[in-house]
């Protein structure tokens, strides 16, 4: 027994001593990557955003440098405050928020402490940098536009904000990260990769070189360049005809699905968003809870179509062969229906077929059709599904899928909304035979607009809209963008349409601002719309609404025009569509005096109507 | 020297300790070696350089003790034990003073330090003493007289002060208890230390209650087999404790200086106050945090050698010395630093072996006090540097830099190589002749 004594506590003290090792190496040391490792230091190489082009290869968005003074607040020692903040143009105040911000975030990190210098503040700084332990200056490049317009594509990039930090490892305080339009969508193309050099420090911090000669080190990569399929000249020339409108224009070249404009007013000029001023420049046209400039109308505006709608309707009648071309329709000044007037027409009444309809925008017509189509089956219920599954192949009721971060799906009423208002089977075709005239229950964007209107001229398919033509000189292959989407319509049903949508030119609604040598097939719309005023459901002038594509032959632009509380479609709508159209096709426009009198036009006053607390009349 | 002597040397106990010693080296490189200096191993104004000069200087001494009679040893054990305590007390006179402690001769180009040494001595004496045919250490008379030997060294380098190497001297218990010592010795010591480090946590009432249930259960459980049994021990033991538990505070508080007291309070986690215990941990606390962190974050295999980052960044303070073992773990992983604390088992196992199968007494108890001894260096400084035990500053046999720790471990060893080589030629075993 004695003899052992000794022996067994060697035992048992080695046995310990390898547990404890155990315990230390192999389940408390194993959990980070040996990069992650105090005595090294993480050295980033940022490089150059991507520029960004618009489809005739104009440079739109290009990069220039920008300085922040990045702080270790560990590594801070006592300093001449009151010179330093002279120099950073900050508060005593300031720097000690700011300091104790940054130390929380981290004493070992870096994190921004002042950021984006302008040339001039860095040039000042940089002399006396060198005072200052524990600040440095990274230099980052900042977006520089070539262009005043299309800030909504674009988007805008920023400083991650925390969330971004915890939810996204990739991002480290201070970098940038692309917020909204294709800087948000192409983030990852348009950043690129950044490079990180491991050093090597010892327990002063001080680097003693690299870490294994540098063998895990990263170059960056470059941020890509990419092609949009936006024409920057018209996109300019659609914020110019709506400065002083509210609305959204979206034109859509029908052959490929390619977003030509995109277009919402009011908008800003890009360059607010860049730099210092960002946030300040932010918070201004965030609060501007009126006008809503940051709103992108184009993409997330749901309005009831209207008229235009009604093209619609009628290709569903035919596929569904409850009407022929020559099928005549009668319209008493509206539809009548057990002696009960549900809708009025401004057509003038009496017997139509489908392109004097179409043409006319007769809502008797309309009426008719729409109803012959829901009873063309047993109960409503299943009518209203046959119809439904036509207006979503047009891309209705759903997101459309194309390669921008916001938008809306609009909304296509189907029979449970109907079984849900009003009870199953207690229901029927005139219930809601606002249907037949793109009121009612049915909203849609205007890029819906446009890309409906693409169907038509492209009798029966589509492209899925997208801004994104090329990657680095490389077109883009994503299948989405790149193969055709079938609408539920036989193209052969397609011709009457756009023959009644051609009249509206030749003799109807638009014939006032015909185009000289170009054949244009449109449509006309009027939305009403309402708004609360102290609580008050008050009616509000309509929306003025144009779809429209040409030529009728070859279509080459698909455009879809909103104007709020424009009236007429003919008034606003209608002239600016062909105005863009006109300026696509030809490069500039013939009919001055129209041009100019829509570069001028104001809706302030009406815009103002709303607010002015005063009884106000509408639709003038 | 003839070949029947070299054949009668434990070879494994040889290899062992140049294995030991090479892998040392090897560490103390590593953690002493500067990026892109790139100079030669021989390079003596490095650690590396000079510990190799040393490892060179070993092999000749050990040359030396192999050479001189095995009798020797023994015959000189008293003289050897006189001149190292007077070279314990001379440290006052001559001494220089590191760090606090009046602990080292400066010969110029190197320090020895006599406490080193002073193990090897006492060891020796205290086996001739035990050996001795006339003492018998099961009476107090003799006992008092072999802790006599022990005490007087442990007096002069508690003077110095280095209560660390203090401590190791406590190694010669076990090895009286293998020669007989009444158990109550270790039972007494382990009891207070247990009494001392459950009433630093628990206070001394609740320690004081849970031994008083204790002992009640125990005296229930012996009356109920045997009829009649004695209350007195029981309430001499409670008294014991009670007056035991009731001056820890006293103690701690008083007699403790304050950076062992920090040391203590960081090892049972006694201070919650915040405040101190953030300054604790960057004082003392921050050698255990990095050593423990530079262990850990070697994992299975270890980052390779010369490839420690934290090995690099210098970030385990005397790494070189004391927390060599860091090193080996950073570098060498749970493969490499398990590998060293088997290789040390192994070694003090078969010092073991090595000294049971001694015919003479007095070889037996020598041996068993050189695994006693390194067994305690090993237990106190790997139990250190990996975070179970508070810091005490003493070195790892044979692997931590320094020349006299090196030389004065050697000795230790190789006169028991030496010893044990002989026992065949003890015919006349040197007691019985006497």
């Amino acid at each position: 027994m004695r003899k052992l004594l000794l022996s067994s506590i060697i035992i048992f003290v080695a046995l310990i001593y390898i547990g404890r090792l155990s315990y230390l190496q192999l389940i408390w040391g194993n959990k980070d990557s040996p990069l992650n490792d105090t005595a090294i230091k993480q050295v980033f190489d940022y490089p150059e955003r991507g520029y960004i082009y618009d489809r005739n290869g104009k440079l739109l968005v290009a990069n220039q440098p920008s300085y922040d003074v990045m702080i270790i607040p560990r590594e801070v020692t006592p300093l001449d405050t009151l010179e330093f903040c002279s120099l950073l143009n900050i508060t005593k105040e300031d720097f000690t928020r700011k300091y104790d911000k940054a130390y929380v975030y981290s004493p070992r990190l870096p994190s921004v402490f002042v950021p984006q210098l302008s040339k001039e503040e860095y040039a000042a700084l940089q002399e006396k940098m060198h005072k200052y332990e524990g600040f440095y200056i990274q230099k980052r490049s900042l977006r520089h536009y070539q262009t005043d317009h299309g800030a909504n594509i674009f988007g805008y990039i920023r400083e991650v904000s925390e969330y971004d930090l915890r939810n996204n490892p990739n991002y480290q305080s201070g970098e940038l990260i692309g917020i909204q339009g294709v800087e948000e969508y192409y983030e990852d193309v348009l950043r690129g990769k950044k490079g990180v050099k491991y050093i090597q420090k010892d327990r002063f911090n001080r680097d003693i070189g690299p870490y294994k000669n540098g063998s895990y080190d990263t170059l960056p990569e470059q941020g890509k360049d990419i092609q949009l399929t936006i024409d920057i000249d018209l996109q300019t020339y659609g914020e110019e005809l709506m400065v002083n409108k509210r609305g959204g224009i979206v034109a859509l070249d029908p052959a490929t699905g390619e977003i030509l404009a995109l277009v919402t007013a009011p908008s800003y000029d890009p360059s607010l968003l860049v730099g210092r001023q960002r946030s300040k420049n932010y918070t201004q046209l965030y609060y501007d809870s009126i006008a809503n400039p940051l709103y992108d109308r184009s993409l997330l505006a749901m309005y009831p179509p209207g008229s235009p709608f009604k093209a619609l309707n009628a290709l569903a009648a035919l596929q569904e062969g409850v009407i022929d071309p020559s099928t005549r329709l009668t319209c008493q000044n509206g539809y009548y229906y057990k002696g009960r007037r549900l809708m009025g027409c401004h057509c003038g009444g009496g017997s139509r077929d489908l392109v004097r309809g179409v043409a006319l925008s007769c809502n008797g017509y309309f009426a008719n059709v729409y109803r012959r189509i829901i009873d063309k089956y047993p109960t409503s219920a299943e009518g209203m599904t046959a119809w439904e599954k036509h207006m979503n192949s047009f891309g209705l009721g759903d997101y459309l899928g194309y390669d921008l971060p916001i938008g809306k799906a609009g909304r296509i009423p189907n029979a449970d909304i109907y079984n849900r208002m009003y009870g199953k089977h207690r229901w029927y075709s005139t219930t809601n035979l606002s249907n037949a005239i793109g009121q009612g229950e049915i909203l849609t964007t205007p890029i819906q607009l446009a890309n409906i209107t693409a169907v038509i001229a492209n009798k029966g398919h589509y492209y899925t809209p997208h801004i994104l033509k090329k990657v680095e000189n490389q077109p883009i292959s994503d299948k989405n963008f790149t193969e055709k989407k079938y609408a539920t319509i036989d193209s052969k049903y397609f011709g009457p349409v756009i023959e009644g949508m051609a009249e509206v030119y030749r003799n109807g609604t638009a014939r006032s601002f015909q185009v000289p040598g170009i054949e244009i097939a449109g449509k006309t719309g009027t939305a009403e719309n309402f708004t609360r005023i102290d609580g008050k459901r008050t009616q509000l002038t309509d929306h003025s609404i144009f779809v429209a594509f040409a030529p009728v032959e070859n279509p080459k632009i698909a455009i879809a025009v909103f104007v709020e509380n424009g009236y007429w479609g003919s008034r606003y709508a209608g002239p600016i569509a062909s105005i863009m159209i006109e300026k696509y096709l030809k490069g500039e426009v013939t009919r001055k005096d129209l041009e100019k009198r829509m570069l001028e036009a104001s809706l302030q006053e009406e815009y103002a109507k709303p607010y002015s607390g005063k009884p106000f009349r509408i639709n003038e | 020297m003839n070949n029947s002597f070299i054949r009668k040397i434990d070879w494994l106990t040889v290899i062992l300790y140049f294995l030991l010693v090479f892998i040392g080296w090897v560490n103390i490189y590593s953690s002493s070696i500067t990026e892109g200096t790139g100079s030669s191993v021989f390079d003596f104004s490095t650690y590396y350089g000079k510990q190799l000069t040393f490892i060179g200087l070993s092999s000749i001494f050990i040359t030396l003790i192999l050479a001189i009679d095995a009798k020797f040893y023994q015959k000189f054990s008293g003289i050897i034990y006189l001149l190292s305590v007077g070279s314990l007390a001379g440290v006052f006179i001559f001494g220089k003073t590191i760090a606090g402690q009046t602990a080292w001769y400066d010969l110029g180009f190197m320090s020895i330090q006599p406490a080193e040494f002073a193990k090897t001595g006492t060891a020796l004496a205290l086996a001739e003493y035990l050996s001795d045919s006339q003492t018998n250490i099961k009476y107090l008379k003799y006992q008092l007289k072999a802790f006599l030997i022990i005490v007087l060294p442990i007096f002069f380098i508690l003077l110095q002060p280095d209560p660390g190497s203090a401590m190791v001297f406590l190694a010669f218990l076990p090895v009286m208890y293998r020669e007989g010592l009444p158990s109550i010795y270790l039972l007494s010591g382990l009891g207070l230390v247990t009494l001392f480090v459950t009433t630093l946590v628990f206070g001394a009432i609740g320690v004081c209650v849970a031994v008083f249930l204790f002992l009640t259960l125990y005296y229930l459980w012996r009356k109920r087999k045997k009829k009649m049994v004695s209350v007195l021990p029981f309430i001499t033991l409670l008294l014991i404790t009670i007056v035991i538990t009731s001056s820890v505070r006293f103690t701690f508080d008083n007699v403790f200086k304050q950076h062992h007291r920090d040391r203590i309070n960081l090892w049972l986690k006694l201070e919650h106050d915040p405040e101190k215990l953030r300054e604790i941990r960057k004082s003392i606390g921050y050698n255990t945090y990095q050593s423990e962190s530079a262990i850990s974050s070697g994992g299975f295999s270890g980052k390779g050698f010369l490839e420690g980052t934290r090995t690099k960044g210098g970030f385990v303070p005397e790494q070189h010395t004391d927390y060599i073992f860091s090193t080996v773990g950073e570098e060498w992983g749970f493969i490499g630093s398990t590998a060293v604390i088997l290789l040390f088992t192994f070694l003090l196992l078969r010092l073991l072996f090595l000294a049971e199968r001694q015919k003479s007494k007095f070889s037996r108890i020598y041996g068993y006090s050189v695994a006693a001894i390194l067994f305690f260096h090993f237990m106190i400084n790997i139990g250190m540097v990996i975070g179970l035990l508070p810091t005490v500053g003493i070195p790892l046999p044979f692997f931590s830099y320094g020349g006299s720790g090196l030389w004065a471990f050697t000795l230790l060893l190789f006169v028991f190589v030496k010893l044990d080589a002989n026992q065949i030629n003890e015919w006349e075993d040197l007691t019985e002749l006497r």
